[in-house]
């Protein structure tokens, strides 16, 4: 086998492969998401109708619903969930990184041994159940749970706090579950900045906290761009943690999509909701890759 | 050594205690014989023999690991072509789209990879037979086309980072590209192959709302079981299976930790 023979058997299968699996299985269903969102809703397996059919010899009906986005558009609930959902992803990432910047940045600037340990412990809890972490709140927040309990002997409180099942309760696990997705890529950007640029400034009479105002915050913004849009994007899609730690009326757009497909059956409007949903996050995930490439050019 | 602000470190000590109390207190828990989180009345270990004798959950957490390790397996061996296209092949044509496609399943909603692939597999059944039925094969079909992205990532920083001069002097010497790479680099990139292949495992056993969309009758997974049983409120059996997959976690990253620092 020549060389050059085996270097377009290499491309074949380290391009061509992934690019095949990928398309078939990530690409090629947003198609039929969209073909379905387009169907009627009807009782039969599968519940939905189609969309063309051969009337005749020769005659094609094709038969596009518009429906159920018009039913998304006069319905508010659906406008009221996605906007909650967006609420909801905003003050989230906007904690994880009021309280994931200040660790990453303790953590780029601890001493070399002890770093490697620091990240360890953000990274471990990731690797345990997402769902048994969030279950671990239920019985940190109920009403005759242990921070209610612990509130009431030491007497700050004088009746439990309604924690659960209330928006509260969704921010709290949100922050849980993404601190970790903010954390790394700002870990990341921290360590790769060049340290004589802080001892510059000081040597030119600047204070640290100026230093790090002028200095750090400004280099750091790939990194907080990164952290935030990992945060961000998934988290409007949330259904687990709502639909745990939320109250039963509480509208995110993912926990609506479930309830439409598992309770009403209704695939259709489901896949209309998918949609809707994949159009919003399209923004935040251009922006993101945007920032991705440029930083790979920037460093290469 | 700058001395260290105050509420930096406090920041950092209150973070550690948010990440880590809910998930202590869980274990802690775990050991109580009552049925009531408030009420501490004594060490126990009945919670664990229930579990032992949890028949649909022992099914479950069969049927999860196995689709894990499956997905585990096939999503490196996919993950690690899409790394090397990205760090051996330069700028070909589709590099974009190859990378667009490796960063969206990374953020993509749960609920729109379940319900778009759901969709796939009923029409792909419907024009082309197949897959007949839903179960085992889907939910690991499914995984891996998200495990790959996760794979690709940790994989792709290992080859980008690697010192290519053994390879050159491998090739110098004469040796066949395709000998260069499973003699020289796949030992290299080893490391990152065995936590890609972990972290690919952990997705997998930790999936609720994608398996639940492709499943079919019959075939339940472990968060599946663990779903419909947190539903009704707090159970000490979660509390229990929940510091088994704890403790398995640690016992993991010390093998690999002690594993690393020998290299």
């Amino acid at each position: 086998m020549s060389h050059r023979h085996s270097h377009r058997l290499s491309r074949l299968l380290n391009i061509g492969l992934p690019y095949f699996w990928l398309g078939l299985f990530f690409l090629l269903p947003f198609v039929m998401v969209l073909r379905i969102s387009l169907a009627e809703p009807t009782l039969a397996q599968p519940p939905y109708t189609a969309l063309w059919e051969w009337v005749e010899q020769g005659v094609l009906q094709i038969r596009l619903n518009l429906a159920n986005f018009q039913l998304l558009r006069e319905d508010d609930i659906y406008l009221a969930a996605l906007l909650n959902s967006l609420w909801v992803a905003l003050v989230g990432t906007v904690c994880c990184l009021l309280l994931g910047y200040p660790m990453a940045y303790a953590i780029a600037t601890a001493p070399e041994r002890r770093r490697i340990l620091l990240l360890m412990l953000i990274i471990l809890p990731f690797w345990t159940s997402f769902l048994i972490r969030v279950y671990a709140w239920i019985g940190l927040l109920n009403a005759n749970g242990l921070l209610n309990t612990f509130l009431l002997w030491l007497g700050v409180i004088d009746e439990p706090l309604k924690i659960l099942h209330t928006q509260m309760a969704v921010y709290i696990g949100v922050v849980y579950s993404y601190l970790p997705f903010m954390i790394l890529p700002l870990y990341a950007n921290l360590t790769r900045l060049d340290p004589t640029l802080l001892e510059a400034a000081a040597d030119l009479g600047c204070r640290p906290f100026r230093a790090f105002l002028r200095v750090t915050l400004p280099l750091s913004m790939p990194g907080i761009v990164a952290g935030s849009m990992l945060v961000f994007i998934p988290v409007v899609g949330e259904f687990v943690i709502p639909d745990l730690l939320g109250s039963p009326g509480s509208l995110m757009i993912g926990k609506l999509m479930w309830t439409e497909f598992f309770a009403n059956k209704d695939w259709p409007l489901a896949s209309a909701l998918a949609i809707v949903l994949l159009a919003v996050l399209v923004v935040p995930f251009v922006l993101m890759q945007r920032l991705q490439q440029d930083d790979e050019g920037t460093r290469t | 050594m700058k001395r260290r602000s105050w509420p930096l470190l406090s920041i950092l000590v209150f973070g550690y205690a948010f990440l880590y109390v809910p998930i202590l207190l869980l274990i802690l828990y775990s050991f109580n014989e009552s049925r009531l989180v408030t009420v501490w009345s004594g060490f126990s270990l009945k919670w664990y023999g229930e579990l032992l004798h949890n028949r649909q959950l022992l099914d479950a957490a069969w049927l999860s690991v196995r689709i894990a390790a499956l997905n585990a397996s096939v999503a490196v061996v996919l993950g690690t072509l899409a790394a090397n296209a990205l760090v051996r092949h330069g700028r070909f044509r589709g590099r974009t789209g190859l990378e667009l496609l490796l960063t969206a399943p990374l953020v993509m909603p749960d609920v729109i990879i379940g319900l778009s692939l759901l969709l796939l597999f009923v029409t792909l059944q419907q024009t082309v037979g197949w897959p007949d039925g839903r179960g085992f094969s889907t939910i690991t079909i499914a995984h891996i086309t998200f495990s790959l992205a996760y794979v690709a990532v940790v994989v792709r920083s290992r080859l980008a980072r690697m010192d290519v001069s053994l390879e050159e002097a491998a090739m110098d010497l004469g040796a066949r590209p395709l000998t260069v790479y499973l003699r020289i680099t796949l030992p290299l990139i080893a490391p990152a192959l065995l936590s890609g292949w972990l972290l690919a495992f952990t997705l997998s056993l930790d999936d609720l709302v994608i398996a639940s969309f492709v499943s079919g009758p019959g075939a339940t997974t472990l968060p599946m079981v663990i779903y419909s049983s947190v539903r009704m409120g707090v159970s000490p059996q979660i509390n229990a299976l929940a510091t088994l997959v704890v403790a398995l976690v640690a016992v993991a990253v010390v093998i690999a930790g002690l594993s690393m620092r020998r290299r």
